[in-house]
């Protein structure tokens, strides 16, 4: 039982990178135990590695079936954790009052975010080794600069999570559960990560390229394929995503 | 104890669109355990989310522990402790796991282990929040709100729906809060809870506060009281009549079943009985009724259903 003086008041927030520590564990292993997510964030990607690499299905032009679906994979991994997998899990996090309770508690408003964005992070890097070992395995042989590549990633990271947050901060969370899911799908097969974009009618080419999906696949492959130098184009699109998802998000989300 | 108010609202308004949901309210709580009770949709749940800062009067002052909930959110989230009507864990989330999270985010929190126990989640082993029967989340929700050790705790019906023995363990807890000098602000729809809890009560209805104060003296003021007593029949109603105050009213209702309808205090007693005493009448099974607090709250609030 519980002796008297138990519940005297002693009031205080911990400290802040505690807090964030905290809630950034707390974030990745509900993101790591939940099996939906693990289907689109680990399943799905490796499979569709594994399958296209040595199954002749696509035609992925000269060279090794591998060398072109590596980085298309490693793009589509970015966008399942911090796209589909963020949207879906903050959605619901809204639904059941998770952010609104949390925004009663010591942990300020930016420091749920940084935690948020610190738990896709830890998720992609996970996600990185295990395409990375699996690629190479299937005799990958990637080219180009790593510090292009992180650049790459961690751009892609910041559109993709703008729109996802914004999608989870705005829709009810079965249409996020829906509209996440079915975006994942249609950025998969036209979005440059499996099917090469020029297999596609040049008019849809032009729009094709503009979505973030594209550019980041199309951005590592220059990289990774290629050996190419800092693919400014891709770059661009990625940040002129980044800049409006999160302004986007920032503004119009909604914490109940 | 301290005198000045933990919570102080004044003339608070609140609208959704073109519904409003509170409508000048005034509410003063002190320190100790206030009930709020009200019908369905009375403004209570937005009263209290006011407080905790989730909501931005549209006019009105809100001031919680001296401090502005939404301009000064960040000091006082700290010093509060906060049970919603429903929900607020990861739905994947162990309860043990939820509860060790919400202590990490304080700086001296209760022990979780001591927690867990005393309010029996310990039972609720691997099972994730999703599965929880609905009184285990209740509990995990209310040992959420205070693990932080905060000065004030807000509830918002903490034991809607839960069985005789869990309601028994949040009351009893609440007691506990409340001598350790915890205040706290609770919204029931059951009376007993308030009569049982609450140092003081406040009675909404239509988005305003329309009474105040400790249950006794809810129960006491303006309701009538009734006392009954046996004796033989046809005893003198008029001679009683003049032996009592004026605004009493005293009838036989049954033959040697008496009744006075007024205000019931020790003095009132006296002066029954000692009429009887005079007229050599023993006063059998005589009986004082006092009026519940929820004959109190259905009076104030009406007895019809609302929607």
């Amino acid at each position: 039982m519980t002796s008297a003086g138990t519940y005297v008041p002693k009031p205080g927030a911990a400290p802040l990178p505690r807090m964030i520590a905290a809630q950034a564990a707390l974030e990745t292993k509900m993101l790591l135990r939940n099996g939906e997510q693990l289907l689109l964030t680990v399943i799905i990607p490796t499979l569709l590695l594994a399958l296209f690499s040595t199954v002749d299905i696509v035609d992925t032009g000269e060279g090794k079936a591998v060398d072109f679906l590596a980085p298309g994979i490693l793009a589509l991994a970015v966008m399942s954790t911090a796209f589909t997998g963020q949207a879906i899990a903050t959605g619901f996090e809204r639904r059941y009052g998770v952010l609104k309770r949390l925004a009663s508690s010591p942990l300020p408003r930016w420091g749920l975010m940084t935690a948020k964005t610190a738990s896709v992070l830890v998720v992609e890097v996970l996600q990185v080794i295990l395409v990375t070992v699996i690629a190479l395995a299937l005799g990958w042989s990637p080219q180009g600069n790593p510090f292009t590549v992180l650049l790459l990633l961690v751009l892609g990271t910041a559109a993709f999570s703008g729109l996802g947050l914004l999608m989870a901060g705005t829709l009810k969370a079965e249409a996020t559960l829906a509209a996440a899911n079915l975006v994942f799908l249609l950025l998969l097969v036209g979005g440059g990560v499996i099917v090469p974009l020029d297999k596609f009618p040049d008019a849809a080419q032009s729009v094709l390229g503009l979505l973030p999906i594209s550019a980041l696949s199309d951005g590592l492959r220059d990289v990774l394929q290629h050996g190419g130098g800092m693919p400014w184009g891709d770059l661009g699109i990625l940040a002129g995503w980044s800049v409006v998802g999160l302004a986007a998000a920032g503004r119009f989300f909604r914490w109940e | 104890m301290r005198s000045e108010p933990v919570v102080q609202v004044q003339a608070l308004v609140k609208r959704y669109g073109d519904k409003t949901a509170v409508n000048g309210l005034d509410l003063r709580a002190r320190a100790g355990v206030t009930a709020v009770l009200g019908p369905n949709g009375a403004g209570k749940t937005t009263t209290v989310e006011t407080c905790e800062g989730y909501r931005r009067p549209d006019s009105g002052t809100v001031r919680v522990l001296g401090l502005d909930p939404v301009r000064q959110s960040r000091e006082l989230r700290p010093r509060i402790g906060v049970m919603l009507q429903s929900g607020g864990v990861y739905s994947g989330a162990r309860a043990d796991e939820m509860l060790r999270h919400v202590a990490r985010l304080h700086a001296h929190p209760l022990d979780v282990d001591a927690l867990i126990e005393r309010l029996g989640l310990g039972s609720c082993g691997r099972t994730t929040y999703r599965r929880l029967s609905g009184g285990q989340q209740q509990r995990l929700a209310l040992a959420m709100a205070v693990v932080g050790r905060p000065e004030l705790v807000f509830l918002d019906e903490p034991t809607a729906g839960l069985d005789p023995q869990a309601r028994r363990a949040t009351w009893d807890l609440v007691r506990d809060l409340r001598a350790d000098g915890v205040s706290v602000i609770l919204t029931t729809h059951y009376m007993d809870e308030a009569e049982q809890l609450a140092d003081d009560v406040a009675i909404i209805d239509a988005g305003r506060v329309i009474a105040q104060g400790s249950p006794e003296e809810l129960c006491r003021g303006g309701a009538e009281n009734t006392l009954r007593f046996t004796g033989r029949p046809g005893l003198d109603i008029g001679s009683l009549l003049k032996a009592l105050p004026a605004d009493c009213a005293a009838a036989e209702l049954t033959p040697g079943s008496y009744r006075v309808v007024g205000k019931v205090d020790p003095q009132l007693l006296a002066t029954v009985t000692s009429w009887c005493a005079q007229h050599g009448v023993m006063p059998d099974r005589i009986s004082v009724e006092r009026h519940t607090l929820e004959d109190v709250f259905l009076e104030l609030t009406g007895k019809e259903l609302r929607s």
